[in-house]
């Protein structure tokens, strides 16, 4: 089933305090965007960009302000969230802590009333069904308290799909298991995803997990949101200075540049000749990936040190006109051993360098002059 | 290793010291409820025990004053009190702790502010209520007081308030009412507070004078406490002191017993009663 927001907007009222003025406070802003059906999106942000709300107004805990959510065709904005067929599964999972997992999974299905009243052996058909789906059949009788973090975790899911929710909703399915774990249930969510294909939205502040098993991301910033796309589209072509920095381990290395004559400055090289750029003074975001260690090359940094990590080499430098504190560039591990003195030199690919405006931060686009 | 055995020695002693006291009274009860009538009121010195005890204070007790309707009376009363309450105070902190309603914060703090004014005080005006109301010598004049309860509002407020709210929200999402959860969440998550007041609220019952003295005069109504007043008063002309304390024993016992069953959740309710409060 696809989701469709429509110019969903939420504020809060201002409390006094704090925020002496009494400013509303704006968490979503004219979110547009169509979901399509069965797939896995990931909504991405820092804290306090509005992902959470937008999921919550999504679930239907919260009203929107304005805008409306369709579900389908059906406008389910005004809908109570169990009328809307949601799943959710709360960041610290939400279990009943004095039922056991069986008790857990089937507490949805007994809130079923009229029609869909279902008997005993229904009830139970349906959790060993949830339960199987996420592999913790043979945990029904534990309680929580005596569950690990990630089997806490797939109790959750499963309390979320007995009930064969038409949407379902991920509130940082990850962020309270340990970076081993992290992995395993990151697959874990994509396999159960893609196996039931039911349309689920997930939040999370850790760009690696949002690419990493995202059919599309949704990045945002302050409500808004910045870019929607493919991971690795939105990878490669972010579309203003805050999406670049967002996503990408390590960060993208950010330079204060200008562009004159067709040539692009850092400091005072030129690193790449352009067309098509008016001159101007721009931030210039170059990909770890984009440099290319070059005995020649155009682009000089003081060296700090290479760290090394296995298949790839990082090395570690300065640069006066850089914006981090170092320069990180990830080069294959055969090319850097000839690395000696004080300054490393590189080239850069084009396709891994970006240039943004200044003051807004938009992208500007440019051609190669070869 | 000398020096620890005698700190224990020293230790021991003074708790067994500690003990006599505490139960001496007790045990002045008892001996006191199978001395014979006559033979406790020919001692001018009393003794610290006797050689002839007899069951005839007990029958004394039951037969003198209708003992027995009184403990039905206060069986009734310390149920019906104690339902009605739990139904008011876990409503009422329900309220308190999970639903939004213009002016809760204030009308929680006035509830608060209540617990500054002493009982005694209360009892005057609940009087004159009652009176008005014309509920005297009924059941419903008796338990209405004390049907509420700010402090242990408070207490299973708080008890609730540390339910994450995520577990409220899951419920929602699954299309749990508020009645619902409050029976299939909350109640459960807070049994042991639950019923650590149920119990404190009993003995609090069982033991209440003041207020049933005040409001009841046809012996239909008394409880057990007036019962020993009446028992004391019907002694022509010298108090039955025997057969008072038969009745006390009598009305002690099953406060004792549920102290032995619910020991530990006593304790620990009066332990967390007192860093809380």
């Amino acid at each position: 089933m696809k989701i469709i927001l429509s110019h969903l907007t939420k504020t809060f009222p201002g409390r006094g305090r704090g925020n002496k003025k009494k400013e509303d406070v704006t968490a979503v802003n004219d979110f547009t965007f169509e979901i399509p059906d069965g797939k896995l999106v990931g909504l991405l942000g820092p804290s306090g960009c509005g992902k959470s709300t937008t999921l919550n107004l999504i679930c239907g805990l919260q009203k929107p302000t304005e805008g409306q959510i369709f579900f389908d065709e059906e406008d389910v904005t005004p809908l109570t969230p169990q009328k809307r067929g949601v799943g959710m599964v709360f960041q610290n999972y939400a279990l009943y802590p004095h039922l056991n997992v069986e008790q857990n999974i089937r507490f949805p299905l007994e809130n079923l009333k009229g029609e869909d009243k279902l008997s005993k052996e229904q009830m139970r058909a349906r959790v060993e069904e949830a339960a199987g789906l996420v592999q913790i059949g043979d945990l029904l009788d534990r309680k929580p308290a005596e569950l690990s973090g990630g089997q806490q975790q797939r109790v959750a899911i499963a309390r979320a799909l007995v009930k064969l929710p038409r949407v379902l909703l991920l509130d940082e399915p990850l962020s309270n298991l340990d970076a081993r774990l992290r992995l395993q249930t990151r697959e874990e969510i994509r396999r159960i995803q893609k196996k039931t294909a039911i349309t689920t939205i997930f939040v999370t502040h850790d760009q690696d997990e949002a690419m990493s098993i995202s059919d599309l991301i949704v990045v945002m910033k302050d409500g808004l949101v910045q870019q929607i796309g493919k991971p690795q589209e939105v990878y490669d072509n972010p579309a203003n200075l805050f999406v670049a920095k967002f996503l990408g381990t390590p960060p993208i290395n950010v330079f204060d540049g200008r562009v004159e004559n067709g040539s692009l400055f850092i400091g005072e090289e030129v690193v790449l000749k352009l067309k098509n750029v008016s001159d101007q003074p721009v931030h210039v975001g170059v990909r770890p990936e984009g440099f290319v260690l070059s005995e020649n090359g155009s682009f000089t940094c003081r060296l700090s040190r290479p760290e090394v990590m296995g298949r790839d080499v990082s090395i570690v430098s300065t640069h006066t006109a850089s914006q981090n504190p170092v320069v990180r560039s990830i080069v294959d591990a055969e090319c850097c051993e000839h690395l000696s003195g004080d300054t490393v030199r590189f080239m850069l690919k084009p396709q891994k360098v970006f240039l943004f405006n200044q003051t807004t931060g938009e992208r500007i686009p440019f051609e190669i002059e070869r | 290793m000398k020096k620890n055995r005698l700190l224990t020695i020293i230790t021991y002693a003074f708790l067994v010291f500690w003990a006599l006291i505490v139960l001496f009274p007790f045990y002045w009860m008892v001996l006191t409820s199978v001395k014979d009538y006559g033979a406790y009121n020919a001692e001018y010195i009393p003794r610290f025990f006797t050689l002839f005890p007899t069951l005839q204070n007990y029958a004394d007790a039951f037969t003198t004053v209708p003992l027995g309707r009184y403990l039905l009376n206060t069986l009734w009363f310390t149920v019906g009190t104690t339902a009605l309450m739990l139904v008011v105070i876990t409503l009422a902190a329900f309220a308190f702790a999970r639903l939004q309603f213009a002016g809760r914060d204030i009308v929680f703090t006035l509830f608060l502010a209540l617990m500054m004014i002493p009982n005694e005080l209360v009892v005057i005006t609940n009087f004159t209520t009652i009176t008005n109301l014309e509920l005297r010598n009924t059941f419903t004049g008796l338990i209405l007081p004390s049907v509420t309860s700010v402090f242990y509002i408070y207490l299973l407020r708080e008890n609730f308030a540390q339910i994450p709210d995520e577990l409220y929200y899951a419920a929602k999402v699954d299309g749990t009412s508020d009645l619902r959860y409050l029976r299939k969440v909350m109640i459960p998550i807070c049994r042991p507070t639950l019923v650590t007041i149920t119990i404190l609220k009993i003995i609090e019952c069982w033991n209440s004078y003041v207020w049933p003295r005040l409001i009841t005069d046809d012996a239909d109504y008394y409880l057990v406490s007036n019962g020993i007043q009446e028992i004391r008063e019907n002694g022509f002309g010298r108090a039955n002191i025997p057969a008072m304390m038969a009745a006390v024993v009598v009305i002690s016992l099953p406060l004792v017993i549920l102290f032995l069953l619910f020991r530990k959740q006593i304790m620990s309710g009066v332990a967390r009663g007192g860093t809380k409060g």
